[in-house]
């Protein structure tokens, strides 16, 4: 099973602010099991999408030279739960970043498949919680990992990648 | 410049916040990882947080200094803080309350001297423009 739980990045401003999409489909394996006949993603599976999108937001602030780990989640509130056919919106907020560490605030918005998604979001989020991260400690971590940034080693950077192509593409469409 | 008690209610919301205590739990005596259960990782939160609600910068190992006699036998021996590291405590953290720690100053009980008022009084040094040390 692939580790990523974000499908794309449709805004990010560096060091302040990344909003993430993810779309819930049927045919993702953990359906099957949570809940038979009830569809719904687990929670943890929200906050891991939640907390990808705000782990890139911060890992990107200092061009993915630190080790972000999720060393928290202070706070998680979930209003309904997300079922299958339905888009995620896991927007994040930088609230704190400083050498040691980051904190983030995140909103999760939920849309059916399908529907015009607002560029503004001002229904109330279905889950909202607030990460922390930290940087490894740069000269123990050397030591035992080495160089190779084992966070953020391809699949995660690569999705930056993309939404960097579709903020070009937007921009050059709007010209 | 806030008072005692206002920067204490602060500093105690803050804990709510952080630690996911009730506020009825909170004392100025409350030690953070004994009563209050803190873990490592709470105390960099609890600064980011502090920070932010009084606006004010708190370098890192100043308030809560980190592995401080780094097993230096000047400063322990046999389990228990020698005078030059209590001598050392009081320069460091001269917001700590020592006078309890001191009669019985085993290592293990350092952590006790981490509490809300601890946190209280470096605030007030801080808002005062004290030099923290």
């Amino acid at each position: 099973m692939r580790w990523i739980w974000i499908d794309r990045f449709v805004k990010f401003e560096p060091r302040k602010s990344a909003r993430a999409l993810k779309n819930l489909s049927l045919a993702e394996d953990y359906f099957e099991q949570h809940l038979p006949g009830y569809p719904i993603m687990p929670a943890c599976f929200i906050l891991e999408g939640l907390a990808q999108t705000g782990g890139i937001l911060v890992g990107e602030a200092n061009d993915f030279k630190e080790k972000v780990v999720l060393a928290k989640i202070t706070s998680a509130r979930f209003e309904r739960e997300a079922v299958a056919g339905e888009v995620l919106i896991y927007d994040t907020e930088m609230v704190t970043l400083r050498p040691e560490g980051a904190s983030i605030a995140g909103k999760v918005y939920a849309f059916p498949a399908g529907s015009d998604i607002p560029g503004e979001l001002s229904a109330p989020p279905m889950a909202e919680a607030e990460i922390f991260f930290a940087h490894l400690d740069q000269s123990r971590s050397q030591q035992i990992f080495g160089d190779h940034n084992f966070v953020f080693s391809g699949e995660l950077k690569h999705l930056l990648g993309l939404a960097k192509v579709t903020a070009q593409r937007t921009d050059s469409a709007k010209q | 410049m806030p008072s005692q008690t206002e920067i204490f209610q602060k500093v105690s919301a803050t804990l709510v916040d952080a630690l996911n205590v009730e506020p009825d739990e909170i004392t100025p005596a409350s030690t953070l990882q004994g009563d209050l259960k803190a873990e490592s990782i709470d105390f960099l939160d609890i600064v980011f947080r502090l920070e932010r609600e009084f606006g004010i910068k708190i370098p890192r190992n100043e308030l809560f200094p980190e592995s401080i006699f780094q097993g230096d036998p000047e400063f322990v021996q046999n389990g228990k803080v020698t005078q030059k590291g209590l001598d050392e405590l009081r320069q460091k953290m001269p917001f700590a309350d020592l006078s309890k720690f001191e009669k019985n100053p085993e290592v293990s009980a350092i952590s006790d001297l981490f509490t809300v008022d601890m946190i209280t009084k470096y605030i007030a040094g801080k808002l005062n423009g004290a030099p923290a040390r």
